[in-house]
């Protein structure tokens, strides 16, 4: 686990001493602010215009602003999450640095849970920003905070499921562009994979309905720990991050 | 310290390395000499760990490369090719990182920060991003690391490649000055190299084990009998070189005289004698006596590079009998 954590931190510092951290910051901020004015603007002329007509349905933060917005941050993720773990593996051996992994005493699943933890954690900064915005609701409004970290771990669950596919995909090219495409082509198919329940609902339909990453959301977003959906996500993690193991190990003999 | 044994490593269409078996002893340097191709990176890949051999065993301090890799990970220092250098690190902060990684923490691993920095004279870019040192620097940050934990053996895989001639040969000092306490394998295709730091070569070509053998001993026996250089002057301007060679030919225990070149009156000759026979009083006496100056008469030790075309080239009659040698060591 020592071991683990001394990559981790190796590659926190090699996204924050790289302009990768700071534009995936700049850029998921900018895009988050924007979403969260857009919807805040929203919430604000509804209430006017409610409060003209004499309504006495409540408003209410939670339903309105936050869990729309934790379902926007579940997607824009999609887009994000290629771009951290795309570098994992591929740059490691572009450069030919892998080299240096794999003939220290360490284990490849340290390696593998290092790196993984490491995009984890450059993933909770993107939500760092999201947090700044809703503290505006809690300074100004009363939403009620504890479906809000349920949705944190959904997106948690969700980037880390991601992630660890990511970065199985970064294990098999040494291009990083190549990983970051294919990742962004699964993500992107795990997201629209739900869609066929819309219209179908064979067995076929519900099979891939539920491999989708995005259905097992649901039930964090409305603030419920659902066990089926966390065990879902739980899983894909464990198969993501036992595939880049195996994968790192037949990298020796391919080679 | 090093024990291979019938070491192969086949690929989908190719062996890279065919049966190579040797040993090394503790604190030895190793030459590991072939062309380009040969099989070295492979061979060192596999005792580092990196890739697992297809057949044969290798052990290193009695560890075995597939049964124990921990172990042997962590008594080897592994320089590859291309320095492992993530460039968006500083110096100190990569020697800290691989000592960690090695298992070093504390006050120890920023003891051996200072000492491999001192002993690889790169404190000066200790605060430098890796990115933008020199060739010869990262080279001699790549060694750094590579010696960081103070391991038994170590691997060095062309250290040399791509240096200038001032930090070739700093480099080979500093190699030379860690032998003793570590056992060394430094590959090359650079012979002299070899020939100044190493104490024994391993000899592969395509993927096959030519030689392995002390350098001195490998120069000889290939040399098998005396070779003399000759510079012979005429006195008056010119000189038949078809003349001066009849006469050296017909020196007693003399088997081949080969004209190497001419310039002006000066002619330059390698003279080849039979196997323990004394043959230089008697070529500089038939020069003399024929009239002409003799400038210069010299043995001329064959180089290992003559030695290693002799032994990878292709109608080398001394392989297979090297090879045989070899494996009966």
């Amino acid at each position: 686990m020592r071991n683990a954590l001394i990559i981790c931190q190796k590659e926190l510092r090699s996204y924050f001493s790289s302009p990768v951290a700071y534009i995936l910051l700049t850029m998921f901020g900018l895009i988050f602010g924007f979403f969260f004015w857009n919807s805040l603007a929203y919430f604000v002329v509804e209430g006017m215009e409610m409060q003209m007509r004499g309504s006495s349905f409540p408003m209410n933060l939670n339903e309105q602003i936050i869990r729309p917005l934790l379902q926007n941050v579940s997607v824009i993720g999609l887009f994000f999450i290629p771009m951290i773990s795309m570098r994992l593996f591929a740059e490691e051996k572009r450069t030919g640095t892998i080299e240096l992994l794999v003939t220290s005493p360490v284990r490849d699943l340290e390696i593998v849970l290092g790196k993984w933890l490491a995009a984890m954690a450059l993933y909770s900064c993107l939500l760092l920003f999201t947090a700044v915005n809703f503290a505006f609701l809690f300074r100004y409004g009363n939403p009620d905070w504890k479906p809000l970290a349920v949705g944190y771990l959904g997106l948690l669950l969700q980037a880390g499921a991601l992630l660890a596919i990511g970065t199985f995909i970064s294990t098999l090219t040494k291009n990083q562009i190549i990983a970051g495409a294919v990742t962004f082509g699964v993500c992107l198919l795990l997201w629209v994979l739900e869609w066929v329940s819309g219209y179908d609902s064979s067995t076929w339909a519900r099979v891939l309905a539920y491999m989708s990453v995005v259905t097992h959301f649901e039930s964090f977003d409305r603030g419920v720990i659902d066990s089926k959906d966390t065990i879902f996500y739980a899983t894909v993690i464990f198969l993501g991050l036992f595939f880049t193991a195996r994968s790192m190990e037949s990298l020796r003999w391919r080679s | 310290m090093i024990n291979v044994k019938e070491l192969t490593k086949r690929y989908a269409r190719t062996t890279a390395v065919d049966h190579i078996s040797f040993e090394v002893a503790k604190g030895q340097i190793v030459g590991f000499l072939g062309p380009n191709g040969a099989g070295k990176t492979t061979t060192m890949r596999m005792l580092t760990c990196f890739l697992p051999p297809s057949s044969g065993t290798a052990t290193v301090a009695g560890f075995d490369v597939l049964e124990q890799p921990m172990e042997v990970k962590k008594r080897i220092g592994y320089l590859p090719e291309t320095p492992p250098l993530y460039p968006e690190m500083e110096t100190a902060e990569y020697l800290k990182f691989v000592g960690q990684l090695k298992g070093l923490s504390g006050a120890e691993l920023q003891k051996r920060i200072d000492y491999v920095c001192e002993r690889c004279a790169i404190a000066d870019v200790r605060n430098k991003l890796l990115g933008k040192l020199s060739k010869g620097y990262r080279q001699r940050v790549g060694l750094a690391q590579a010696i960081i934990h103070n391991p038994d053996v170590l691997i060095l895989d062309e250290p040399t490649a791509g240096l200038d001639p001032k930090q070739i040969n700093e480099t080979r000092d500093l190699i030379r000055s860690l032998a003793g306490s570590h056992t060394i394998i430094l590959s090359t295709h650079i012979l002299p190299e070899v020939e100044q730091t190493c104490e024994q070569v391993v000899i592969i070509n395509k993927g096959k084990l030519v030689a392995t053998d002390s350098v001195r001993n490998l120069q000889a026996r290939a040399r098998g009998a005396e070779s003399i250089l000759l510079e012979v002057g005429g006195r008056n301007g010119n000189l038949e070189t078809s003349t001066v060679q009849q006469k050296l030919e017909r020196v007693s225990g003399v088997s081949r005289v080969v004209c190497k070149h001419k310039v002006d009156s000066r002619a330059f000759f390698e003279v080849e004698s039979q196997k323990g026979r004394l043959v230089r009083g008697d070529l500089a006496r038939a020069v003399v006596e024929s009239g002409w100056d003799l400038n210069e008469l010299r043995p001329a030790a064959m180089s290992l590079e003559e030695v290693f075309l002799q032994l990878t080239g292709k109608d080398a009659p001394a392989e297979g009998a090297a090879a045989k040698g070899a494996q009966q060591q």
